[in-house]
């Protein structure tokens, strides 16, 4: 590979290319397109939570005018079969088919149990109204905390209990640590389920060509190349005849990264029909039927010794995934990832987690931004809070001491993380630089002479990016993790470009073209790269664990290398010179001395158009391809800092969020305004977490934040300013030197306004272990200190 | 989500919509500035044969200040009223409320008397309506008939509107220069109805005097006579105590508890605010 020239483009804030066109409304999402003979698609939805279908009767429906089918699970299912999770990863995972419709029982409030399918979303509504399901309820398995009680409901009546998987990791003593500890911190923590809101709800157009056997899919997604896997898996069909169109999409969040039983039921109607289907999930369905993240409760405990350095920890963690582990990856690598980061900044010596995933009747629970991180990292940051308090230490000391140091990377943790390249001392500085302490303690002064209780929050956070290969292909799950990029030279001297790695919004496709067009020496905008088409991108992972600069840029400076091989090549043959001696600069090739022999353009038209012009009639080769995945570590570990400042109205128990600062290293930045972007949208749902979104039910399994006016998203009135630094450590193992960017605003951020609002409360001896932080919990709090 | 079918009329005159909705009783719902209709249309909680839209009626945004006080008609904006407060005229109460109600979207659309008669137990506007004693005129095919606030609110989302009436009017009284008010409420967002809020008001000169109106812990925007009396004879700190005995909604996030903790802050804040003893 030849050497990369320093960087022009490379670490230079830069706009989206696309954001003045998706701005101005010139986007094209899934609903902006129809198609000839499209049908509209309607899900009747279960209102149970848990119920055996005894009979259904849809002829008043079927009577209805514009109605063209009324499909039931009895109808698709001789063209696909039932989504069966597989994960070897997970020893003894139970995992029970979940059909595209109910199979004459529903498991979850919100399954879809009937399609309709008509002329308008309206007149489907119409129909939806008139079908009659005969329910006959089931008792319901809602509370995880309770759900392998002995006579506990069941959330499937044929498994033995609730149980979809357990296990443990440990490494180290850890029963010698707690034994010989100075002080130990305990503490159970709650944690809610949350739903990622994307802009775009999912949706999608199947249309099934019956002539030529093909399914094209236009659908809002973040992994095209892995639906297209699963589509022609479930349906029967081969790849070839699968084609996955991810265009325009507004917003993914993990929501989208799944393979769902109603998109799947939309596809096999398409087929069943030989018309395009479109469905758009509006936001009732989008609230109950996306799948949900989180619902954690942690039992931890932490070891210290007695001069405070962490020795270890022990946590259990109970979690509640819903009714089927989700659909192709598994809900349980949330169980995993929710405790596997714990303690993971601090040089502990022991860890055991142990984890117990039980089935609900409630909605699946999916990969949802910082899977499972920001578990591990509010239970790590709220307990070492809690032990400098209890030695009446400074917390930022008490990290200071803690931190894994540089010197021992790589290090590979008793928790089996491998850590290297981090820079926890170099962000802690950092971030004391940038807070200004002066300034925020007038900030505190001020808010307590206005009644308020002030408090500042810090979280120190390790989180596991781009994932490598063994997270799911390891376990037979067919996920990439990997991921392609193709070039080629057009006669106009620009370059366009294929990836496999997905634009949803975050500018990804815009970030390679400037890593291809920095490698070719070329201006940004002459280089186009397209994403979301498997028709024309070679497979690849698509967006999934912040791997788009990580892997997606590494892929493209591959394929970017190997078209400056090929240009200087052709260039050489063309100009009688040795390939060495050219070089590429402003569009051209030149010389030794830097004068342009050939422009780009004109490399390009005599190959395509004259190609009897090289020597023995031998093409260069201006087409490329270069597939990237990682051989070595099973993710890239990033690191940071968070802060945050609060202020408790002690009179109504609302948290208002005043600051809050962010220092974090994910490496080489390629684009400084892309990163701090992803930073601050990361940490507004991290702050939505702490105080606002919770998907709640009730003790029987009825969901009961069924709109945005229950299921309370963080507004721009609520969000304090968010100061943004970087510390720059890169990968050792890429060129770039890159890692997983868009997470780590999502990791930390809660567990940081957490510990401010406990900072607050400090003073009266009281303190809350769960999240989201309600008014109420705050004024049971101080209720608290009082009776005491 | 998209609404049941219905039939749809843009009547140009009062009298034509007043005539629509008398056509068959209750199977027509009043379009205005529909922030609070379209969502129940499109969740199917409203399924009316007919929707009478009045953006159309003639002065139907007639907003008069005289002598008599402040007369809206049924198409005047939470946005036109919060202008015209804002510059001092209006009322300070009405002042105080406006920008709490909801985006400044909503507030666009959104109108005075839609909120009144759609009768939110959660919403300012009613509250402002019973404190102030403001007068609201119901036509209908048989007439037109004049209603004190505190009458008309009858619980949630229930108002003494018969199905073939509609809001022609409300007028709010003018306001009284020796009387401070304000409006506060609780809310976990900007913008979001209030889990608990209060109207309030308190005259100073000569014999003290309090009117106080709480919104959102109750089925109706429920008036504190206990607590004003003692706001004037005692004080804020007796003013809360009174909240006590009071039957608060519960329920859901919020329990009565509660709603009756944050009351007594607002109502202290309150007190301060307008100079009444503590």
């Amino acid at each position: 590979m030849t050497a990369v020239r320093p960087p022009r483009l490379i670490g230079q804030p830069a706009p989206r290319p696309e954001a003045a066109r998706l701005a101005s409304g010139a986007g094209a999402y899934v609903d902006d397109v129809d198609l000839p003979r499209q049908l509209h698609a309607a899900f009747l939805r279960s209102p149970h939570p848990h119920a055996a279908i005894l009979g259904h009767d849809a002829t008043a429906a079927r009577a209805l005018p514009g109605v063209a089918a009324v499909l039931f699970w009895d109808d698709l299912a001789g063209v696909v079969t039932p989504l069966q999770t597989r994960h070897a990863g997970f020893p003894g995972l139970v995992s029970p088919p979940q059909p595209p419709l109910a199979d004459r029982r529903v498991a979850y409030q919100g399954e879809p149990v009937a399609l309709v399918l008509a002329a308008s979303r309206a007149l489907a509504e119409d129909a939806l109204e008139a079908i009659a399901i005969d329910y006959a309820p089931l008792p319901a398995a809602a509370d995880a905390a309770t759900a392998l009680d002995p006579g506990a409901p069941k959330a499937h009546p044929d498994l033995p209990d609730n149980l979809c998987w357990a296990g443990e990791i440990s490494g180290g003593d850890v029963d010698g640590a707690f034994r010989d500890a100075a002080l130990v911190v305990a503490q159970t923590f709650r944690f809610t389920r949350h739903t990622g809101v994307t802009l775009e709800p999912r949706g999608l157009i199947a249309a099934f060509d019956r002539a030529s056997g093909q399914l094209d899919v236009r659908i809002s997604h973040q992994q095209p190349h892995q639906l297209q896997v699963y589509l022609a898996d479930l349906l029967g069909l081969p790849m070839t005849r699968v084609r996955v169109i991810a265009p325009d999409v507004g917003g993914g969040f993990g929501i989208k990264m799944h393979v769902y039983a109603d998109e799947v039921a939309v596809c096999a109607a398409a087929r069943l029909l030989g018309r395009p289907v479109k469905f758009i999930a509006d936001r009732l369905e989008s609230m109950a039927a996306d799948v949900h993240a989180r619902e954690h409760v942690v039992d931890a405990r932490m070891a210290l010794d007695a001069a405070g350095r962490i020795t270890a920890f022990d946590v259990a963690d109970r979690h509640g995934l819903g009714a089927y582990t989700v659909f192709p990856r598994s809900s349980t690598m949330e169980t995993v990832s929710a405790v596997r980061t714990i303690g993971a900044p601090y040089a502990m010596a022991a860890f055991r987690a142990r984890m117990q995933a039980v089935f609900q009747n409630k909605s699946l629970i999916g990969q949802y931004r910082s899977v499972g991180h920001p578990i591990a990292c509010t239970v790590t940051e709220a307990l070492v809070d809690q032990a400098a308090r209890t030695r009446g230490e400074d917390p930022l000391a008490f990290r200071a001491r803690n931190y894994t140091p540089g010197a021992a990377l790589p290090f590979t943790n008793p928790a089996g993380v491998r850590l290297i390249d981090l820079s926890h001392a170099a962000c802690h500085a950092r971030l004391e630089a940038l807070m200004d302490r002066d300034a925020v303690r007038r900030d505190m002064a001020d808010a307590r002479a206005r009644g308020r209780l002030p408090g500042l929050g810090f979280a120190a956070f390790v989180e596991l990016t781009a994932s490598g290969s063994e997270a799911y292909g390891a376990g037979g799950v067919a996920v990439a993790a990997m991921d392609s990029v193709t070039l080629a030279l057009e006669p106009d001297g620009t370059v366009k470009g294929e990836a496999s790695v997905s634009e949803i919004g975050q500018g990804i496709a815009g970030t390679l073209a400037r890593v291809v067009a920095d490698a070719l020496a070329l201006p940004a905008d002459q280089v186009r790269i397209a994403t979301g088409d498997t028709r024309s991108a070679p497979h690849g992972g698509g967006a999934w664990s912040s791997r788009g600069a990580a892997i997606g840029a590494e892929a493209a400076l591959g394929a970017a290398a190997r078209l400056r091989a090929a240009i200087l090549a052709g260039a050489a043959a063309l100009l009688q010179a040795q390939p060495e001696t050219l070089d590429l600069a402003d569009g051209a090739i030149v010389d030794a001395s830097g004068a342009p022999r050939l422009t780009l353009a004109a490399l390009a038209q005599a190959a395509l158009f004259r190609g009897h012009e090289f020597p023995g009639g031998r093409l260069p080769q201006l087409a490329v391809a270069h597939q990237h995945g990682r051989a070595q570590d099973r993710a890239v570990p990033t690191n940071g800092i968070q802060a945050a400042l609060v202020e408790i109205d002690p009179g109504t128990g609302l948290v208002a969020c005043r600051r809050h600062w962010v220092v974090e290293d994910c490496g080489r930045i390629l684009n400084p305004l892309l990163v701090d972007a992803q930073i601050r949208g990361g940490v507004v749902q991290g702050i939505g977490a702490a105080l606002y979104e919770a998907c709640r039910y009730d003790g029987e399994g009825q969901l009961l934040t069924g709109t945005l006016a229950d299921y309370l998203l963080p507004m721009a009135a609520e969000m304090p300013d968010i100061a943004v630094a970087h510390v720059e450590t890169p990968y050792s193992g890429s060129v770039l030197g890159a890692k997983g960017a868009g997470e780590a605003g999502t990791c930390a951020a809660a567990a940081a306004v957490l510990n401010a609002v406990n900072d607050a409360l400090a003073p009266f001896g009281t303190a809350i272990a769960e999240l989201p932080v309600t008014p109420v919990l705050v004024l049971d709090a101080l209720a608290r200190r009082q009776a005491a | 989500m998209k609404p049941a079918p219905f039939a749809y009329a843009r009547p140009g005159t009062l009298a034509e919509a007043v005539a629509l909705l008398g056509a068959e009783p209750g199977a027509a719902r009043i379009l205005a500035g529909g922030q609070s209709l379209m969502p129940m249309l499109n969740f199917r909680l409203a399924q009316p044969a007919l929707l009478v839209d009045i953006n159309r009626i003639a002065d139907g945004a007639v907003l008069r200040q005289d002598a008599d006080g402040l007369t809206l008609g049924p198409l005047v904006r939470h946005a036109d009223l919060l202008r015209h407060c804002a510059a001092g005229r209006g009322h300070p109460l009405l002042a105080a409320a406006l920008p709490l109600i909801a985006h400044s979207g909503i507030r666009n659309r959104g109108t005075v008397c839609g909120s009144l008669a759609l009768a939110d137990p959660a919403a300012e506007l009613p509250a402002c309506a019973v404190a102030l004693d403001a007068e609201l005129d119901l036509v209908s095919p048989r007439g037109t008939r004049r209603i004190g606030a505190e009458a008309f609110f009858r619980g949630i989302y229930e108002t003494a509107l018969a199905e073939d009436e509609m809001i022609a009017a409300v007028r709010f009284p003018p306001a009284d220069p020796n009387w401070r008010w304000t409006c506060l409420e609780v809310a976990r967002r900007q913008g979001d109805f209030a889990i608990a809020g209060l109207a309030a008001g308190f005259c100073a000169t000569g014999a003290p005097a309090a009117r106080l109106v709480a919104f959102g812990v109750a089925e109706r925007p429920l008036r504190l006579a206990a607590a004003e009396a003692a706001l004037t004879a005692r004080g804020s700190d007796a003013a809360v105590a009174t909240l006590a005995d009071l039957d608060l909604l519960g329920g859901g996030d919020y329990p009565a508890a509660y709603r009756r903790q944050v009351l007594g802050t607002l109502l202290t804040r309150a007190a301060a605010a307008l100079g009444a003893p503590a």
